[in-house]
Order: C-alpha cells, then sequence, then structure tokens
C-alpha cells in the first residue's frame, strides 16, 4: 500500500491555475524527485501535503484514510515533514536546540517544568550519528557548514515518527563536497523506510539519488518513471516542453 | 589514532575558559572590578560604605528596568517607552494611594497600568506589524502625558494611610541590612536568568530573535511570544517605578526621564545584541554596575559633570566594538 496518495489534485489562486488534476503516490522508502520550471507548480504541490495550501479539488490519503491539512502542524503530527529551502534554522542556538525547536523536551512536575538539556544533546547526537554527519549538538549552528546545517535541519524531521519528508531544493547554494553530504544524508532516510520527494533543479542530484521522477510542466504531471529508465535528456525534454507528455 | 564518528560528536569544542574568554559580560565584570580597585587606591570616598550604598542603589533601578529590557532586545526589539511607563505607574500608585486606598490596591493598579501599556505596545508591534520603534516613541511620549493627567503636574509626596509601608517597602533594609530594592534586584535577576536559561519560553524568545521566520514555521508562537515580552519589560518598568516611589518618598512627572538610554546602554554594554539573539540577565546587571560607577567615579574623582554623557556614550561604542572585532576576527 501507498503511504500518500495523490488522487486529481487541482489549486487554483483566483484565475491561474497552478496546479492541474494531479494524482500520484508515494511507496515507504522511496526516493522521488519532482522536477519542473520555475512556476511549474512543484512548490504549489508540496505546499499541499505540508498543509499549507488546502487543495481546490481533489483528494489525499495517507496509509488508506483520507487527508485533511489545515495548517501546517496538522501535517507533522500525521509524520510529514518539511525541509525547508532556506533551512529555518536559528544561528545563535545550538544544533540540539535548532533540532528541537518548537518541540522541546523538558522535565519536572506540573508548573515547574524546565528545559531537559541532557536528554536533547543525547538524542541530536544519536540523530547526527544515524546521519553519520560529524555535527556536534552543542555547537552554535553559526558556526557550522552547509552540509552541518543540513543535517541539523534533516534531524529536525526524524524527532518524531516522520513518514514522509518533503526537501525543497536541499542542494541548492552548496559545495560540492556538501551535496555529496546531503545525498547520503536522504539514503539514510530512505533506508529507514521513509518517503522522500526531493524537489529539485539539479539534474545530476535527482539521477544520483532517486528511484523516481515526476516532471511538472504549467501544473500538470507530465511524467511519471522510474529513473532507470529515463534519462536526463529526456527529463530535460518534459522540463522545457520539447517533449510533450511520456506516459 | 583513528577517530570515530561518534567520539566527534560527542566532543565538546570548547572549554570553560575559552568561552569564559570569549564572554563580553565577563569582561565587563573585570573592568568593574578593575575600576573599583583603582577608585578605592585613588580616592578616600570610593570605598566608604555611604559610596557603596548609594551606588548599588542607583544601580538596582536601571539594572530591574534593563532585564526586562533584555527579554526585548533578545526578540530583535526595542523598548523605548519604559522611562515614560516607570513614571505613569509610579505616579499611578501615589495617586491612587494618595486618595486613601491601601496600598495593595496602589500596587496592583500600578502593575494593572504597566501591563496594559505592553499589551498595547506589544500588539500593536506583533499583530498589526508596527516597527518596535515607533510604537514605544509614541508610547514614551503618551505615557508621561497621562502620567501628568492623572497627577495634574504636581508632585504627590503624601501616599495616605498606607504612607509608612510604602516607604519601608522601598526605602528599607529587611535582609542584613542590603537596601531593599538591591534585594528586589537580586530576585529579579535570579527569575529572569531561571526563564532565559530554563524555559521553553526563553527558548523561544532567543529563537525569534536569531531568525523570526524559522521560528513561525517550527511552531513557535510567536505573536504570542513577543506581545508578552512587551509586558515583561513594561512590567519591569512598573516594579521598578514602585521601588522608586517607596524609596524617594515622592513622585514627580519628571522621574525616569531620558532613562531609556541608561537601560538601552546597560543591556548593550552587558553584552546582549541589539540585532536580537544574545542577551542575559547579569549582563543586564553588570552593564548598569559599569555605568554608575562610570559616572560615580567621575564625580569623585573631580571631572566636570558635563563629562557624564561622552563617556558613557563612549562605553556603549566600546562594548559594540569589542562585539565587532570578535565577528571580524570570525568571518576570517
Amino acid at each position: 500500500m501507498s503511504v500518500l496518495e495523490l488522487a486529481n489534485i487541482s489549486k487554483h489562486f483566483g484565475a491561474i491555475q497552478a496546479v492541474n488534476d494531479v494524482s500520484f503516490s508515494l511507496e515507504a522508502g522511496e526516493v522521488v524527485g519532482l522536477m519542473g520550471d520555475n512556476g511549474a507548480g512543484k512548490s504549489t504541490l508540496v505546499k499541499m501535503i505540508a498543509g499549507n495550501f488546502h487543495p481546490s479539488h481533489g483528494t489525499m490519503r495517507l496509509d488508506g484514510k483520507d487527508l485533511v491539512l489545515h495548517k501546517p502542524a496538522d501535517a507533522r503530527q500525521h509524520g510529514i515533514e518539511i525541509v525547508h529551502q532556506d533551512l529555518a534554522l536559528c544561528n545563535n542556538l545550538t544544533a540540539a536546540a535548532n533540532v528541537y525547536l518548537g518541540r522541546e523536551l523538558r522535565r519536572g512536575f506540573g508548573p515547574l517544568r524546565i528545559l531537559d538539556y541532557g536528554a536533547m544533546y543525547k538524542r541530536a547526537g544519536q540523530l547526527f550519528a544515524e546521519l553519520k554527519s560529524e555535527t556536534r549538538p552543542r555547537d552554535l549552528v553559526k558556526q557550522m557548514s552547509g552540509g552541518q546545517r543540513q543535517a541539523v535541519a534533516i534531524a529536525r524531521t526524524m524527532l518524531s515518527q516522520a513518514k514522509i519528508v518533503l526537501m525543497d531544493e536541499p542542494t541548492a547554494a552548496i559545495s560540492v563536497r556538501q551535496v555529496a553530504e546531503v545525498l547520503n544524508l536522504i539514503r539514510h532516510l530512505r533506508d529507514q523506510g521513509i518517503a522522500v520527494v526531493l524537489i529539485s533543479h539539479r539534474m545530476p542530484d535527482v539521477f544520483d539519488v532517486a528511484d523516481r521522477v515526476i516532471v511538472m510542466r504549467r501544473g500538470r504531471k507530465v511524467a511519471d518513471k522510474k529513473i532507470a529508465s529515463s534519462s536526463p535528456e529526456e527529463v530535460t525534454g518534459l522540463i522545457t516542453g520539447a517533449i510533450e507528455q511520456v506516459a | 589514532m583513528a577517530v570515530t564518528l561518534d567520539q566527534t560528536i560527542a566532543q565538546k569544542q570548547h572549554t570553560f575558559l575559552s568561552r569564559l574568554f570569549a564572554n563580553q559580560t565577563f569582561w565587563v565584570v573585570i573592568a568593574v572590578i578593575l575600576a573599583c580597585l583603582f577608585l578605592s587606591v585613588a580616592t578616600d570616598s570610593f570605598a566608604t560604605s555611604k559610596n557603596i550604598f548609594n551606588i548599588t542603589r542607583n544601580v538596582t533601578f536601571t539594572a530591574i528596568v534593563a532585564l526586562g529590557m533584555t527579554f526585548v532586545i533578545i526578540t530583535g526589539g526595542i523598548d523605548l517607552s519604559v522611562g515614560s511607563v516607570l513614571c505613569l505607574s509610579s505616579m499611578v500608585l501615589a495617586v491612587t494611594m494618595h486618595a486613601g486606598y491601601s496600598i495593595e490596591v496602589g500596587i496592583l493598579a500600578s502593575i494593572a497600568t504597566a501591563l496594559v501599556v505592553g499589551a498595547f505596545n506589544g500588539v500593536l508591534i506583533a499583530y498589526l506589524g508596527f516597527p518596535p520603534f515607533v510604537v514605544t516613541l509614541g508610547m514614551l511620549s503618551v505615557a508621561r502625558s497621562l502620567a501628568m493627567v492623572a497627577s495634574n503636574n504636581t508632585v504627590v509626596f503624601q501616599f495616605g494611610p498606607d504612607h509608612q509601608k510604602l516607604l519601608a517597602l522601598g526605602g528599607g533594609a529587611w535582609v542584613f541590612g542590603i537596601a531593599n530594592p538591591v534585594l528586589y534586584m537580586i530576585i529579579l535577576a535570579l527569575i529572569t536568568g531561571f526563564i532565559l536559561r530554563w524555559t521553553k519560553f526563553g527558548r523561544h524568545i532567543f529563537a525569534i530573535g536569531g531568525n523570526e521566520h524559522a521560528a513561525t514555521l517550527t511552531g513557535v508562537p510567536v505573536k504570542q511570544i513577543k506581545v508578552v515580552v512587551y509586558m515583561i519589560s513594561a512590567l519591569s518598568a512598573g516594579l521598578a517605578g514602585i521601588i522608586q516611589t517607596g524609596w524617594l518618598g515622592a513622585v514627580t512627572t519628571n522621574l525616569g526621564n531620558g532613562m531609556e538610554l541608561q537601560v538601552i546602554a546597560a543591556t548593550v554594554i552587558g553584552g546582549a545584541n541589539l540585532a536580537g539573539g544574545v542577551g542575559t540577565a547579569l549582563g543586564a546587571i553588570v552593564g548598569a554596575a559599569l555605568i554608575e560607577v562610570i559616572r560615580n567615579s567621575l564625580g569623585l574623582l573631580g571631572i566636570n559633570a558635563f563629562w557624564q554623557g561622552t563617556f558613557i556614550g563612549g562605553a556603549i561604542i566600546l562594548a559594540v566594538l569589542f562585539d565587532r572585532v570578535r565577528n571580524f576576527r570570525r568571518s576570517d
């Protein structure tokens, strides 16, 4: 059974049809590359899954049950996590504090509950170890490399039992070596049975790490195929419109 | 020797000493101590109990308001209305008690006034997106004017049936001969320090100052917290006003005039960053102490009082300079 199923999803803003009748499904432990030119509807689609937008038409099903999201917190509660393009990190806080931002662990009773620094450092350290990232929970994010910052943002999605992780352009604007690091992080998520949606402009990254590629053009899904049976040339053609549509 | 991943992750990069030396508050403490030592040797009148008493008392009012200001500055905001709110709260207390009400009613009315003012500032800033500078600048004018309205611009020095209680509250020394205001300052500093370091609320304040957008995305209730932060700032000004009223035994509409500058200076000298995300309770107090020691020493050393502003302003700029130097070194 698919983790997530989208059926005939559309979204329009006034007269503008941002997403038009898109259907696809997502399996556990699968990495799907979501590609398309600027304005193709990738972001709008992902924002509907993340609970930022409500679809105008169509239904979403999570584990076979109807999924209705009113706000991002709802999505999170259902195990849908998003890594924002700007990572949404606070430079002045430690890695552990960023991982736990908004869901801090506390100990004590009743009204007098204090932050549980020890537990947060420990769990954050475990998550970084799982991600095979050399990131120290006590270090300030300010002093970290791009790859480490990604690790912090991704560790955040692993706090709860996430089923789906949506990643918005995680490899834009970082160095080559750090891109490799991030792709490894994505593989680790996949190995834990998490479904990953990777929004990217970078063809090599998608072909390196994804199992499947979905191409959007002008609000429509124009391709949905296994990476193994596609090629960068074909995907480029689909993105630009040189190739109209493939099955 | 091979270093495993787990060891790297568990490694603490900073020792206690390296953290201490990188801490602006630490250096301000050293500056205060050195200044005190120098003044004790250089003048006969500095290390007298009377002068020390004077300094500690003067520090407390600035320091208490600076504690509240620290919350606001950590979120990246600013509150220019504290001096006027202090005056308004004092005046509400004075007028209420003068009209024959008990000290409890007076204090309650005074604190309620401060909280309403703070909530007004906070709602405009958080929910309507006003720049903090503009809202609190307006409030600076409004609150002082309301104080004048409340008192008809007179000096209030008779506080009704609980007159003596109020004077004892502000002017007494209930524990080990420590002046009461100093005691209140220490208690409030401990509470502030606790909130900032150990509560979820405190953590979220730092998050907002570091990256407000990120805080919103991760589900931090940014708007509510901002309102509370301005209420805390106004509350601290109100409390300082109550204590100062008891200490002085009279309230004029001039009380707390220009205090906002001193308070902001104290927090910044103590290590808070006006851009947000950094600040401590200890820093606020130490900053207030340094300003007061500078001021006091100028008088004792026989330097013309007109120079005060130059020295205090210089200290502010110097404090920010240290911060810049550290940042330059980091970006190299």
